[in-house]
C-alpha cells in the first residue's frame, strides 16, 4: 500500500527518495501516527514534502492512493447532520402511516432514531456509488459528498477538521510554482546566478594568507583581499510591443528583479525577432538605434544572454531576409541569433506564454531549435531551470 | 515526551505531528511560512513546553558553518605568541565553541534553533549536511572527535530566500507553517489576551481579513502584526462601532499604522477606499 504511494508521488512529480520513505517507515514503526488517517497524513507530509510548492501535488496524491480507506464513521457522520433538516427529510423517507404512528406514539425522538437508522443505511448505499472526492455531480453532505433529491446540505466545518479531509481542502492550492511569480519570487529565482569573485580595492583581511606570510617572513606581514561580490554579467533583449502586451506586468517584474540581483546587466528591446538593430528606450525607438553588432563588439563572451519573449510570429520574420514587419532587413533573423549565440555560449529564451501552447505555433518551435531547447516557460519553475542552465560551466 | 503547544502558543495538530516526528526520530526539523506566523517562536515554546535549554544560532548573510562548529582564534594566538605569553603552547586556548558545539556537548538534550537559514550562502546548509546527520565532527587543530552526547532537537526556520539543497532536505521534516483561519486566529488571540471582548475579536478579525484580502498588498498583515494592532486597540479603548462601521469615509482601519508596514500599501488601502466612495455615492 505504502509502496504505491511512494511510486505514485514520484510519478506525479512530488521528488521523494528512499531516504525519505524509510524515515516514514522509522516514524511508524515509533509510532508517531497513532493508526490515525489525519495522523498518518501529517507524518507523512512533513517527512515526505521538502517544498511548499509540492504541498498541493502531495494532497491530490493522498487523496487517490487512500481514498475509500477511512470509512465514514456513523458517529461523526450524524453529528453533522441538522435537525431541521431530519425535520423536513422525516416527510420524504417516512411513510404517512409511519409518520402517523409515531406521532401516535407521541414521541419525537423515536422518530428521530428511526430518521437516523435509515439515513445510515441510505448512506452505506450511497457509498458504495461516486465517492467524495472531485466527482461531479455529488454535493456535499457533511464531508461526504451526498445528495439525497435535490436537498443540499450546507457543510457544517468540524472544529477538528473532521468534516472535510484535510487534503481533500487542498489549502495550498496557490503555491504551486508554476501559478504566481511576484518579484520577490523572481529575485529568489534569480539568486541562483550568482557567481562570487573578488575584485576591486583589497579591503577584507586574508587571514590564511597572513599567517603562511608571518610563518614564512618571521615577522607580522598582513595580507588582503578584496571583498567577495557577485560577479555575473547579463545581457537581456525583452521583446516589446504587438503579441507581447499581455506579458507586460510579468516582464516589468522580471525587470525589476534582475535590475536589483544583477549589478552588471545591460538590456535591450526588440520587436518579435532580433534583427541588425535594437534600442534602449521605447519612445525613441527610431532615433535611437544601437547597432546590433556594436553590442556583439562591446559586450565580451563572458556574458550571460537572456532573450524574453513569446515568439510567436509568421515564421518568414526569423528565416527570410526582408521577413520584419517593421522594415526592410537585409540578413534574417536566424542569421542574427546565430551570430549572438555563437559569441555567448550561455543564453536562454523565456517565454511568458504556457509551455504546453508552443507547440502550437511554428515559429516558437523554429525558435526553440535556433535556442537549441535552451527555451523555458517565464514561471518560478521555469526561471529556475533556466538559471541552473546558465550557471553550468562552458 | 510530547509537545502539545503550551499555554502562550496554539500548535496545529499537523504541527505537534511534525514536532513530535522530529524529536522521537530525533532529525532536523525545517520550518517555512510566511512572516510573522511564528516562526521562530516555535522553538522557544517547544523549549519551554518541555523544560529544556534553547540554544539559538541566528545565522545572517556572511555567517559561516564553520562558525556554528568552532572557530580558530588565530589573530589572538599571533598576538600572544609576540607577547610570550604562557597562553600560545595550548592550542586549545584559541579554539571557540560554536553553537553546535554547545549543543553536542550539553549533556540533557537541548533545543537548537538555526534561524533564518536562507539568509547564509547557499553553500552553509551543504556545509552543515554530515554534522546535522552524524551530529559529530571533527576539530582539526587538536584533532578531537566531538560527537553528541544526546542528540538535540534542531529547528531551522527559512523564510524561502535562497533555495535549500535536496540532499539537505532530504534529512529534515519540514513544516509549512499556513496563515492561521479564523478559528486558530481566535485561539491564538484568546491565549495572549484572555480578557479581550468577544464581539471586539471578531470585529477586529473581520477587518483583518479584509485587509489581507486587498489586492496587490506588498506586505500582507501577518500573526504578529494582528496581535500588536489588538493591544493597541485594547489600550487605546477603541469603541466598537468604529470597527464596525461601514461608513465609507472611515474606510482604512484605525490605527492602521500597525497593520501595514509599507507606505505604498497605506496608499494603495487609502485610494481603494476613495474608489469605493466615490462608487456608492
Amino acid at each position: 500500500m505504502f509502496t504505491n504511494f511512494f511510486l505514485t508521488l514520484r510519478d506525479h512529480g512530488v521528488p521523494v527518495s528512499l531516504r525519505e520513505y524509510l524515515m516514514l517507515m522509522e516514524g511508524m514503526q515509533a509510532g508517531i501516527a497513532n493508526y490515525s488517517i489525519n495522523d498518518f497524513y501529517y507524518l507523512s507530509r512533513t517527512t515526505l514534502v521538502k517544498n511548499e510548492s509540492n504541498l498541493d501535488k502531495f494532497d491530490q496524491v493522498f487523496g487517490h492512493c487512500f481514498k475509500g480507506l477511512e470509512a465514514p464513521e456513523a458517529e461523526d457522520l450524524l453529528a453533522e447532520i441538522p435537525e431541521e433538516w431530519l425535520r423536513k427529510m422525516a416527510e420524504k423517507f417516512l411513510t404517512p402511516e409511519e409518520m402517523e404512528k409515531i406521532e401516535a406514539m407521541g414521541d419525537w425522538d423515536k422518530l428521530m432514531d428511526t430518521l437516523k437508522k435509515r439515513m445510515e443505511e441510505q448512506n452505506e448505499r450511497h457509498q458504495g456509488g461516486s465517492k467524495w472526492i472531485g466527482t461531479a455531480g455529488t454535493s456535499p453532505f457533511g464531508a461526504y459528498g451526498y445528495n439525497p433529491e435535490g436537498i443540499r446540505i450546507g457543510q457544517k466545518e468540524g472544529r477538528h477538521g473532521r468534516a472535510v479531509k484535510v487534503w481533500d481542502k487542498r489549502e495550498f492550492r496557490n503555491l504551486d510554482d508554476n501559478v504566481e511569480l511576484g518579484t520577490r519570487n523572481i529575485k529568489v529565482a534569480l539568486k541562483r546566478l550568482r557567481n562570487f569573485a573578488r575584485q576591486g580595492a583589497a579591503e577584507e583581511l586574508d587571514l590564511d594568507d597572513t599567517i603562511r606570510s608571518t610563518a614564512k617572513q618571521g615577522y607580522l606581514d598582513i595580507k588582503m583581499v578584496p571583498e567577495r561580490h557577485n560577479a555575473i554579467k547579463v545581457l537581456i533583449f525583452f521583446d516589446i510591443g504587438g503579441s507581447m502586451d499581455p506579458h507586460i506586468k510579468l516582464c516589468e517584474e522580471l525587470f525589476s528583479a534582475a535590475r536589483s540581483e544583477f549589478k552588471h546587466m545591460e538590456y535591450f528591446y526588440f520587436h518579435n525577432c532580433l534583427y541588425e538593430g535594437v534600442w534602449q528606450d521605447n519612445r525613441r525607438r527610431h532615433q535611437n538605434r544601437l547597432d546590433t553588432y556594436d553590442i556583439l563588439h562591446k559586450y565580451p563572451h563572458d556574458y550571460k544572454v537572456i532573450f524574453v519573449g513569446d515568439a510567436s510570429m509568421s515564421p518568414y520574420e526569423i528565416v527570410y531576409p526582408g521577413g520584419s514587419v517593421e522594415h526592410w532587413n537585409e540578413e534574417s533573423g536566424e542569421v542574427w541569433m546565430k551570430r549572438v549565440l555563437e559569441i555567448y555560449q550561455s543564453a536562454v529564451w523565456l517565454n511568458p506564454t504556457k509551455e504546453a501552447h508552443w507547440d502550437y505555433t511554428h515559429s516558437t518551435s523554429l525558435m526553440r531549435q535556433l535556442m537549441s531547447d535552451r527555451m523555458y516557460p517565464l514561471t518560478v519553475g521555469g526561471l529556475e531551470s533556466a538559471m541552473k542552465e546558465l550557471s553550468r560551466k562552458q | 515526551m510530547k509537545f502539545t503547544g503550551t499555554d502562550t502558543y496554539v500548535a496545529t495538530p499537523d504541527l505537534m505531528i511534525a514536532v513530535n516526528a522530529a524529536l522521537t526520530l530525533e532529525r532536523p526539523l525545517l520550518i517555512k511560512g510566511e512572516p510573522g506566523t511564528g516562526k521562530t517562536v516555535l522553538a522557544h515554546e517547544v523549549a519551554k513546553a518541555l523544560g529544556k535549554d534553547l540554544l539559538e544560532w541566528h545565522v545572517k548573510s556572511t555567517t559561516k558553518a564553520q562558525q556554528g562548529l568552532y572557530e580558530y582564534d588565530a589573530v589572538s594566538r599571533l598576538r600572544d605568541s609576540q607577547l610570550g605569553s604562557e597562553k600560545v603552547h595550548d592550542i586549545k586556548n584559541y579554539i571557540n565553541k560554536g553553537k553546535l558545539w554547545e549543543a553536542f556537548a550539553a549533556k540533557d538534550s537541548p533545543i537548537l534553533l538555526i534561524d533564518e537559514v536562507d539568509k547564509a550562502d547557499i553553500e552553509f546548509p551543504n556545509d552543515l549536511l554530515q554534522e546535522l546527520d552524524r551530529m559529530e565532527f571533527n576539530v582539526y587543530e587538536t584533532g578531537e572527535t566531538i560527537k553528541a552526547v544526546n542528540r538535540p532537537l534542531v529547528i531551522i526556520t527559512s523564510n524561502n530566500e535562497k533555495d535549500l539543497p535536496d540532499a539537505f532536505l532530504r534529512r529534515c521534516f519540514f513544516h509549512y507553517i499556513k496563515f492561521p483561519d479564523k478559528e486558530t486566529m481566535t485561539d491564538i488571540i484568546d491565549v495572549h489576551f484572555p480578557d479581550i471582548q468577544n464581539i471586539l475579536v471578531r470585529e477586529a478579525l473581520n477587518l483583518f481579513y479584509d485587509v489581507r484580502e486587498v489586492p496587490g498588498l506588498k506586505k500582507k498583515p501577518s500573526t504578529s502584526e494582528l496581535l500588536d494592532w489588538l493591544k493597541l486597540l485594547m489600550v487605546e479603548d477603541m469603541p466598537l462601532d468604529v470597527l464596525r462601521s461601514n461608513d465609507t469615509k472611515t474606510m482604512i482601519p484605525p490605527l492602521h499604522g500597525a497593520l501595514l508596514k509599507n507606505e505604498q500599501d497605506v496608499h494603495m488601502l487609502e485610494r481603494l477606499a476613495f474608489m469605493n466612495r466615490r462608487e456608492n455615492r
